[in-house]
């Protein structure tokens, strides 16, 4: 049957408009106003250009945040990605079993992000925590109150435990739309396990894991809650990822004009990145298709 | 609409934005096409072409503003030649 061309449906749209305008659009209009002028409360402003972009641009602080961000990221991404796609593919595919795994799995993406924080916070801690308890009676130095990486490893090892298993149920879900055709076909060609994996698996699963990568992506790069409950951004700035440092410049020190033309582009990035991904993703469905 | 402190210049921008959207959201609809490929080897139409064009100048402008630091305006010009060579091959 030909479907009709009726325009009008995109009314339908227009309370999300409306939704979308008022919490997202309207506040970034006044980010990019804050941007370009001073205050010094009272809701008074005073213009001043560019200088904060300028001045953020030449920041050695904000140039050692995203540096620090990427690495974040690019480590959980390393990890999580193979970690993930590993537990699915060992996972049982049907049965008791099947689902036992699938709720296991989706208990940590249940729990909310500060409780996540407060739970590796003393999970963590040397006096009262299992984790750093047991290191510390085995004579393993660990203090993420004062060592840079005891600091690193407990907010990437939190994450990882986290969030791996979205990465994980995703390619599980992936792995579950094959055919067994395609099984078939490999066990008549003889194939090896690993071509099995890289010639039907992994080409299968490549949309949902682009899906994956970006959301971990996403996440990660705009992570604040979790490290900032563990570490609060120390010891030092070690753990000051973007987010936090947004944070303290924006709401502890209230320099509003500079913060704002951090978050500006900060999101510039973000919005490079997403759009790189989406392209990506859009590109191999359509091949697939 | 005091809280926003709005300013001149950046009412400007918003209004130039908003009027680029309209333009582009009629030009769609008067006149539509099929999407293409360019040198990116991905599908495009003119609205992708303006994200890019949008997006690719507001880091031509950080760029400038960073390395150059002096004379703004004159990173627009790059904006534009960027812009012409999306339209034309992207």
């Amino acid at each position: 049957m030909e479907k009709t061309l009726n325009q009008k449906a995109w009314f339908l749209v227009l309370p999300v408009l409306v939704l979308v305008a008022f919490s997202a659009v309207i506040p970034l209009m006044t980010v990019v106003n804050y941007s370009v002028q001073d205050t010094f409360g009272n809701n008074q402003f005073f213009w001043a250009g560019l200088e904060w972009f300028e001045d953020m641009l030449h920041s050695e602080r904000m140039w050692d945040a995203l540096g620090r961000q990427v690495m974040f990221s690019a480590i959980i991404l390393t990890i999580q990605v193979p970690l993930g796609v590993f537990i699915a593919l060992n996972m049982p595919k049907s049965g008791f079993w099947s689902s036992f795994c699938l709720v296991m799995m989706s208990l940590p993406l249940l729990i909310p992000w500060n409780v996540v924080g407060t739970i590796w916070q003393i999970f963590g801690r040397v006096d009262i925590g299992l984790l750093g308890y047991t290191l510390d009676a085995l004579g393993i130095p660990y203090n993420y109150t004062q060592n840079t990486i005891a600091a690193w490893a407990t907010i990437i090892v939190m994450d990882v435990w986290h969030w791996t298993s979205l990465v994980a149920l995703l390619a599980f879900a992936g792995l579950k739309s094959i055919p067994d055709a395609y099984y078939q076909a490999a066990k008549i060609d003889q194939a090896s396990r690993f071509a099995i994996f890289r010639y039907i698996e992994l080409p299968k699963m490549m949309g949902v894991l682009m899906i994956a990568i970006l959301l971990r992506f996403m996440d990660s790069f705009m992570i604040y809650t979790e490290p900032f409950v563990v570490t609060g951004g120390g010891p030092g700035n070690a753990t000051t990822l973007l987010s936090i440092d947004l944070v303290k410049m924006a709401l502890g020190q209230f320099d509003l004009g500079p913060a704002a033309a951090f978050s500006i582009m900060y999101y510039l990035v973000i919005l490079l990145i997403s759009w790189v991904f989406y392209t990506v993703m859009t590109t191999i469905e359509k091949k697939e298709g | 609409m005091d809280w926003m402190a709005w300013t001149w210049p950046t009412a400007a921008f918003f209004i130039i934005i908003g009027c680029t959207l309209t333009v582009f959201t009629v030009l769609a609809i008067k006149f539509p096409e099929t999407p293409r490929k360019g040198v990116l080897q991905i599908e495009t139409t003119r609205g992708d072409r303006l994200f890019i064009t949008l997006l690719g100048s507001a880091f031509i402008n950080l760029a400038w503003l960073g390395l150059v630091g002096a004379n703004q305006p004159y990173a627009l010009i790059v904006c534009f030649a960027y812009a012409l060579a999306v339209f034309r091959w992207v």
